[in-house]
Formats: C-alpha cells, structure tokens, sequence
C-alpha cells in the first residue's frame, strides 16, 4: 500500500508539471485554435532568460516577474511578427511555421548557454513535507499551488472579464467579432503573450526538478499535449486535471502493469481509448456544426 | 455583334503547346535522372536514392493528409515497420532485396488500414495526437525485451548491399539508384491513376465537405480506412528502400523527428500534389545540409527559418507555387493572343 | 685510375645519392593527407537529444588549433571537418560518406554513439577507411581480426560494470542490488557487464528500473527501487538524469551504497546540481583527471588545461568533463600522427594507433596508460576506483585492468 501511495503522489508530482504546460497549450488553443508547438520552447528559452538574471544577481521574484513580463510582450510579438503574416494560410501551413519556431528557440538556446544542464532555483523551502512516510519536497507542492493559481486567474479572466470574453469571442468567430468592434489582431496578440507567459510560469517551475537544458521541454510536451487532450482542449480546468490523470497514470502503469519500457505507449494507447469514447476529451465541449 | 468589336472569347482556345507540357516535363526529367549517376560521384547517387526514398514516402503521407485532410504525425512509425520488414526478412531469412519490397508494402498495407479503422472517430488535434502517440512510440516497441529477439533491440541489424544482377557494369550505388528509381516511377504512376480518378476525387470529396460525401453515395468509413492503408503501403515500401540504401536499422533511426521531417516534407513540397512529395523530398533531403554549411553555431535555428521563409513566399507549397505561377503565365499567354486577335 | 673504375665509382655513387634521397623523400599519402595538411572527419551529434557531448568535438577542434599554432605535426596543419549527425544512424551513414568521398578526409576520428557507429562499421571497413577512437563503450570496437580499421579509446562499459560487481562480491557479498539504467545500447550494455560480472549471485539484483531520455524525471523509477528494500544502488545514467537520480534518492531517505557510471561522474555537471552533500559516498571510477577535482590544483597537466581552454576554447564549460575528454582523445590522436612521420597512409595510421606503448595524455590519472598492439584495439584498459567524499575524489584500491 506505502509503495503504491508512493508512485500516486511521485506520479501527482510530475502531473503538476505536465498540467502547468498544459495549460498554456489551451491558451493558445482558446485563443487561435491551433496547437502551438513551439510553446514549449518559447518556456525554456524564457526560463534561461530568468537564469541569466537570477544569475547576474537579480533576487528570485523580481526575475521571476520580469521574465513574465518579458515572455508576454515575446508572445505577443512572435504573433505579431511571424504568425500574422501566414493566419490566412492553411492549416498545416501553420504547423510548419510553429515547428519551425521550435527549431529555432531549441537551437538558439543551445547555442547561446550550451548543453550542459544548468541548477534552477527554486522559490520555496528546502525542507521537505512529510505525510506519514510520505515524501513531498516543498517546491513540488508550491509549484502546483502555482499552476492552480494560475487556473483560477484564467478562468476568472474569461468568464468574468470584458477582455476574456472578447478574447472568446474572436477564437468562435472572428469575423463576428470584428463586426461588433473587436480588435481582433489585439486579441491574437493578447492571447499568445498570454500563452507565453503562462509557459514562463511553468518553465520556471518545472526547471528546479528536472535542471534546466535546451531540451528539457521535449519530453514533457509530449504529455502535456496528451494531458490536454484527454481533459478537452478547450478546457482549462480538464487541461490541469488531465495533467495529474496522465502523471500518475503513467507511474501505475510503469510500477505496476507494463514495466519502464513500455508505459509511455501504453499511456498514450489509453489516452486515445478515452478519446474514442469521448472525442472531445472528458471535460471538452462537444461541438456541433450545421451541415 | 457590332462592327469593329472584338469577339470575346470565354476560355482561351486549348492550343497544341499549352498541353504536352504536362506529358514532356516528367518524361523530360526521368530521361535526366537517368543520366545522372554517371555524371555524379557515388556520394551523391546516394544522396539522390535518399531523395526518390523521401518522395515515396511523401506521396503516401501526401494521399493521407493532403488528399484526403487527415492529418498524421506519425507516419515514420510505418517508414520504421517498412525498415525492419526488409531488414529483417533479408537478415534472418535470407530474402532477397528486391522481395522484400513489396512484402514491406504489404504488411504496411495492413497496419495502416489496421490503424484507420479506430482513427476513424478522431478528426483533427484528436487525430493528430493518436498518430504522435504512434510515431512516440515505436522506437519504444522495437527496443522492448519481448521483440529484441527479431529486432536487435537497441543494437538494430546490418544490412549487407545488394550487387548489381545479371553483371551490369553498374556499381552498387548506382544499381540501387536505379532500382529505388524504377520502384518511385512505378509508385508514382499508381498514384497518378488513382488520385485523377473517381478514387480521388472521393477522398477529395471527404476531405472538404465530409457528410454531402456520405449523402452522395461515397462510403467514407471505407475509403478513409483505404487511404491509411495505401498511405502506409508506400510510407512502408520507402521505409524498406530506405533501409536497404543505408544498410543500417535501428530504433534511433525513426524517432518522432522523422516523423515531424515527414509532414514538414509535404506542407513544403504543395499539399494534394503529385509533384509536391519530389520537391518536399529534395527539400528535407538538403536544407539541413545547407543550413549547416551556413551557420555551425546553430544549423538548426538556420532551418527553422528556412521553414518559416518557405511558409511566407509559399504558402500553397513549392508546388502550389508553380501551379500559380503557370497559370499566371497562361493568362498572360491568353490575353496577349486576346489582343493580338 | 682507369676510365672504367671511374665510371663505376661514378655509377654506385650515383646510385648510392638517388637512393639516398628516394629514401628521405620516402613521403606516402592517402587521401586527405599531403605535405601542408592533414584532413581529419569527425561525427558528433551537435543537436538532438544527446547534443551535450557536441562539446567534445569543439574540445577536440581547438586542441587541433593549439597545435597548428604551434607549428602543426611534422609541419602538416590539422584540418579539422566536424559534422552533425543528429543522433540519427541514416544521418551518420551520410556524413561518413561525405567525409569520405566528398572531403576526402585521411580519417574519421572520435564518432560517438553506439548505434551512429554500428551504423558506418561495415562501411569503413569496406572503404579501408580507420574509424579511430570512438566515442563509445560498447565492447565490440574491439575486434582487430574482423574490423581491422576500426578501434575504441574509452574504458569499456562491460568491464566497468565487472569492477563495480567484483567489488560488491569483495564487500558486501550479501547485498541487495537495484538498478537504474537508461533505456539504450549504452545502458544494456552495463547491465550486461554486471549482470556477468556477479556471475552466479546475479540474483543478488532485487530490483531494475530502466528510463527514456524523454522522461522528465526519474522519480517514480527511484521510489520503485526503494520500494524494493535494496542497499547497494548501481546506476547507470547520462549526466542529466544522474544528478535527478542522486537527488532524488536522497530526498527520500533512501541511503544505498551508491555505485555512478563513470561518464556522469564530473563533479561539476552532476555532483554540483545534485547536491554535493547528496553526493558523498559515491563509487565511481575514472581514468581522466577531474576539473573541479581539488587534488589536480597544481597539478601541471590540469594547469595546462585550463590555460588551454582560457586560450581556444573560452566559450567552453570548465566543469564539464566532456572537455577533458576531448582535450585527452585529441591528445591520443595527435601522437599517432606524430608516429606515422611522413608515412601518411591509412595503412599507417591503423598500424601506429596499433603501436601506443604506455602512452599517456597529461590529463589522465596517474597509473593509467594507453597501450595498443595488433591484437589489442582498446586503448584504455585501467581504470581506478574512487569514491567521492563531499569535496574531491579519493582514490582506493589499486589500479584494476591493464
């Protein structure tokens, strides 16, 4: 029972990290209804730019702060730059263009702070919690008190804001929005600094377990575009719940099902049963269009 | 009509020229292509087999994504079956080269048709990350402890390279140049026979406007599942040509990279377009290579904007390019016979 | 004298010059090779998921730089052609080729990757071709009757691993052993080693975890182990998840004795982000001497490192021993192709990289030396048992292997 406890709460730990990329894919999702790929880049290029200020000397928050700040105003002008001009293209146009944001931020923070995993710090106690025999370090359950923060923020923005609302309304329909007086570029623009601030956020809190590196972000996008997924894409609240399902899922299954080997196939096998049961992810809106 | 007025012609008059085109440009290019491992050395008719292997396995991704909107993220999963069928029908079994071909063709028939079914219920994101999950994990399969015994797990499996038959005086590379160039060409002109006929124009017909489809008689769950079947066929017969050219199978070879390689490949190269998978090929083939030799710092960074640049000028693709471009030049063609008459 | 003695005096003196200056001028090249320069390939994965080891080629790149400054090797300066594979087999056997028949190199120097290398094995050995000091353990670089132009530098995985069994057997004959190892060649190949090394107490192993270089972390790995009751941990882990292992384990109170594969066991890229005093008790082995390492600070071989790197390679990490290495496999090279004088053939080569005798790179510890014959193609055989005491290094034990 103690080893099984065990792998739920290590599990719950890493679903935390997963849930906080998560919701920074939705974001993007709410706003443009495109999948980012290059989100996760775009939060590891920012959490080396915190670095290099907690590194110049800069205390912990004020970096922390500034890097949000930082993030929001380069998502903002990536939309403005580089996605505005291809909006109007297909599709997968898109994708290329996001994929090749993600080569470009991977390979640019190779290049300028080498390969060599670099120590995040972390803002909350060292002393560990103990439940029982129960091990949780303190940064871990700070960083998910961070994530859930954030989600209350997000959902409190777009339920009772006039800019949240506005913000939805461009991602439905965009050229109804502009005909009631919605900017939309505003908006796009809005919603991807947004996004990259978010993905700051989780870049920074994700940095202190698994050290910082340019691909520190690969692996865990994979889950979170999982997690997302199986919580319903437009879901914020599913996208963090569906970060903690895959985190642990993936633990049970490695403990105690499939082995190391196989758990993340495995893992993914059961996400897309869910999905063909419920298409739209367990908290998605299911969405019907008129022939 | 009024004296003095022009007669107005409503479409240009189809003239002689301005049809063979179509017909002499491929004929043109396989007489060229023909021609080339014996002006080139052997490192680059590798490089040009690597090309033709990428072009068949775009065309297959090309019938799923471009033809028929559903798009796949892992279609390097059926490149990898495709590798290790040949690798491994040649190394334990002693099959020859040239059979395994079509029995890797085969077999990916069937896992891709295999896979479409459940696909089926998924459209978009959704689908999209069935085939991620796809492409994720089969470097995981073919490392597990339950198949090391067929795949060499990690350690993967040497292909010995085929000579030339019959004593050509070819050498290996130029053999297995021409061969990989037999197979696209036929590859290719099954492809053109099914995409222009009524097999086409359903799954076009599926693609855009899904449930008038149905409503017209074309039964979609069917012609879906045939798409992710003949979509893999020739991912898989790529996968097993590419294996035989390198010589080489291992996990490590067909990671998700090879996948998104894949799908960046098509977009580039014009999606639902014949001719988009030669110039998707020739691209992923030699922007990392060039992209290097511009910058050693950060090559890729290079390519990402190469990508991106290509996206701007070229939305439609390289393909789609051209075909604005000629039917600009038509046009202008047109209206200048317009005037003249 | 008479006309005819003359003539012949004249004849064998003649004679006796022109084959005198046959002899001086007695140069052979292969290609890649001539009196100015010498072309030397390398295959690195600059980018992908193991492009921290890129480092090693830059390392190595402006050691062949010092040199050239420095007047070159018996007046040939070192071009240096370094490419990236990415990681990916199909991507190695392009770049070989190119090396190859393109650049025309004299050698490929220093690949890494077991599966990149695997992938060029036959190739090389076809086209005749040294595949020299590859950046791998694997055992089978070791081969000279069947691959007579390929050979390994780096210690063994399989007889590092035996090490750390033997020493299990000799202190504590009644442990329980749980292992972590990366899911990959390099990872079976240490589990292989130990798991031979152990012989028939292999079921002294009560539990064994593998993970991806995808995963994020290895957490739920190391409660899996714990949750075995093990006391002797062997891990086998690339640097990055080295230092989460290390760390992790000791946050949750899990004191194994700890036994590190020796490429993770830089104190400045793993120890320092573990923790140092997570860290102590560690057993490693090494060969190379330790930047951080207090017991080398003045040390003259790792004095001069450090002004090497302060000179040609600034922008490099001086905690990462991937710089050392570099700096010391660079080294190896250099004193093969100052033994072939100016026989600069392929042949050459392989023959003296075949013929090191107690050759031995500034940087390396002290009892270690590089020895190659004919019949034996693994340059380092010695390795020597350390164990980290919060600080530095200690070595124990002698010196095991040749």
């Amino acid at each position: 029972m103690d080893a099984f406890l065990n792998q739920v709460f290590a599990g719950l730990a890493t679903g935390g990290i997963y849930a906080s990329v998560a919701l920074a894919l939705v974001m993007i999702y709410q706003t443009t209804h495109l999948v980012n790929f290059a989100q996760g880049e775009i939060a590891m290029f920012s959490t080396y730019l915190a670095w290099t200020l907690i590194d110049a000397g800069m205390p912990y928050w004020i970096a922390f702060f500034l890097t949000v700040g930082i993030a929001f105003v380069l998502g903002a002008l990536i939309e403005r730059i580089i996605v505005r001009p291809v909006e109007q293209a297909p599709v997968l146009s898109v994708v290329v263009v996001f994929i090749g944001l993600l080569v470009i931020f991977n390979s640019l923070a190779g290049w300028m702070f080498t390969y060599t995993i670099k120590v995040f710090p972390s803002p909350f106690p060292k002393e560990p919690v103990h439940v029982g025999t129960h091990f949780f370090s303190s940064h871990e359950l700070g960083a998910v008190g961070v994530t859930l923060v954030l989600l209350a923020l997000l959902y409190a923005f777009f339920r009772f804001t006039p800019l949240g609302l506005a913000m939805r309304a461009v991602a439905q329909n965009a050229e109804s929005s502009r005909l009631v007086g919605i900017r939309v570029g505003r908006m796009l623009a809005l919603g991807w600094g947004l996004a990259a601030a978010i993905g700051a956020v989780a870049g920074m809190m994700v940095a202190p377990t698994v050290y910082l590196d340019p691909n520190m972000m690969s692996g865990i996008l994979l889950y979170a575009f999982a997690a997302a997924l199986v919580g319903g894409i437009d879901s914020p609240g599913g996208a963090v719940l569906g970060g903690f399902l895959v985190g642990v899922l993936e633990n049970l299954l490695g403990a105690y099902v499939i082995g190391n080997e196989l758990k993340l196939s495995f893992a993914l096998v059961l996400i897309i049963v869910v999905l063909l049961v419920r298409p739209s992810g367990l908290f998605g809106k299911i969405h019907v269009t008129r022939v | 009509m009024k004296p003095g007025s022009k007669p107005v012609a409503l479409t240009p008059p189809a003239s002689a020229w301005s049809r063979q085109p179509r017909m002499l440009i491929p004929a043109a290019l396989l007489l060229a292509s023909c021609a080339l491992p014996f002006v080139m050395n052997n490192y680059h008719t590798f490089q040009l087999t690597l090309v033709l292997v990428y072009a068949i396995a775009l065309l297959g991704l090309n019938i799923l994504t471009g033809y028929n909107g559903q798009i796949s993220l892992g279609h390097g999963a059926f490149y990898a079956i495709g590798a290790y069928v040949a690798a491994i029908l040649m190394d334990k079994f002693g099959v020859p080269y040239w059979l395994t071909v079509p029995v890797a063709g085969v077999v990916c028939l069937a896992a891709g048709f295999l896979f479409g079914l459940p696909a089926l219920r998924l459209e978009g994101v959704y689908l999209a990350l069935a085939t991620f999950a796809l492409g994720v994990s089969m470097p995981q399969l073919l490392k597990s402890r339950h198949l090391e015994s067929w795949t060499g797990g990690v350690q993967g499996i040497v292909i010995a390279k085929p000579d030339p038959p019959f004593g050509l005086p070819l050498n290996q590379d130029q053999w297995l140049y021409f061969f990989t160039l037999a197979v696209a060409v036929a590859m290719f002109v099954l492809g053109w026979n099914l995409l222009r006929g009524r097999v086409g124009r359903s799954l076009i017909a599926i693609r855009d406007q899904p449930i008038a489809a149905e409503a017209m008689g074309v039964h979609n769950a069917l012609y879906k599942s045939l798409a992710f079947g003949v979509s893999a066929m020739y991912t898989g017969v790529a996968g097993a040509l590419g294996a035989i050219a390198v010589q080489f199978v291992a996990p490590d070879s067909f990671t998700i990279f090879l996948s998104i390689t894949l799908l960046v490949g098509i977009v580039i190269g014009g999606l639902a377009s014949i001719s988009g998978a030669v110039y998707g090929a020739i691209f992923i083939q030699f922007v990392p290579n060039i992209a290097d030799q511009i910058s050693k710092a950060a090559p890729w960074a290079i390519y990402g904007v190469f990508l991106i640049g290509f996206m701007y000028l070229m939305p439609a693709g390289v393909a789609g390019a051209i075909r604005l471009a000629w039917a600009r030049i038509r046009r202008m063609a047109a209206d200048t016979r317009q005037d003249s008459g | 004298m008479s006309t005819r003695s003359l003539f012949i005096s004249a004849t064998v003196i003649a004679g006796l010059v022109l084959g005198a200056t046959t002899a001086l001028a007695q140069k052979k090249y292969d290609p890649g090779a001539s009196d100015t320069e010498i072309k030397i390939g390398n295959i690195l994965p600059y980018s992908g998921p193991a492009s921290a080891y890129g480092t090693i080629g830059k390392a190595a790149g402006a050691y062949f730089k010092k040199i050239n400054d420095e007047g070159g090797i018996n007046g040939r300066k070192i071009n240096f052609i370094s490419v990236d594979d990415g990681y990916s087999p199909p991507k190695t056997v392009e770049m070989a080729r190119r090396l190859v028949e393109q650049d025309q190199v004299l050698l490929i120097f220093n690949s890494l990757g077991t599966p990149s290398n695997s992938a060029i094995h036959k190739y090389m050995n076809a086209k005749k071709v040294p595949q020299l000091f590859v950046a791998t353990g694997a055992n089978k670089w070791n081969d000279p009757k069947n691959f007579p132009w390929t050979m390994g530098w780096q210690p063994n995985y399989e007889t590092e691993a035996a090490i750390y069994a033997k020493h299990i057997l000799q202190t504590k004959p009644d442990a329980k052993i749980a292992i972590l190892y990366q899911n990959d060649d390099y990872g079976k190949d240490y589990l292989k080693g130990f798991e031979d090394g152990l012989g028939a107490k292999a079921g002294m192993i009560v539990a064994k975890a593998s993970y991806e270089t995808s995963d994020p972390t290895v957490d739920a790995q190391i409660a899996q182990l714990q949750g075995s009751g093990a006391n002797v941990f062997f891990n086998v882990t690339t640097p990055k998840f080295a230092a989460m292992a290390i760390r992790r384990a000791y946050d949750i109170g899990w004191k194994p004795v700890q036994y590190l594969n020796n490429i993770s066991a830089s104190i400045g890229s793993v120890l320092v982000p573990a923790g140092l005093e997570k860290s102590v008790g560690l057993i490693s082995t090494q060969y190379l001497k330790d930047s951080l390492d207090s017991a080398w600070a003045n040390d003259k071989g790792m004095k001069d490192w450090y002004a090497f790197m302060a000179k040609y390679y600034p922008d490099g990490n001086l905690k990462d021993a991937s710089n050392v290495y570099g700096y010391a496999v660079a080294q190896t090279l250099v004193q093969v192709l100052k033994q072939c004088g100016d026989n600069l053939t392929r042949e050459n080569v392989m023959k003296q990289a075949a013929n090191l005798r107690d050759f031995q790179p500034d940087v390396m510890l002290p009892g270690i030396k590089i020895n190659t014959s004919p019949t034996n193609f693994a340059p380092i055989q010695a390795e020597q048992l350390v164990r980290f005491d919060g600080k530095q290094y200690i070595r124990f034990g002698e010196v095991v292997g040749k």
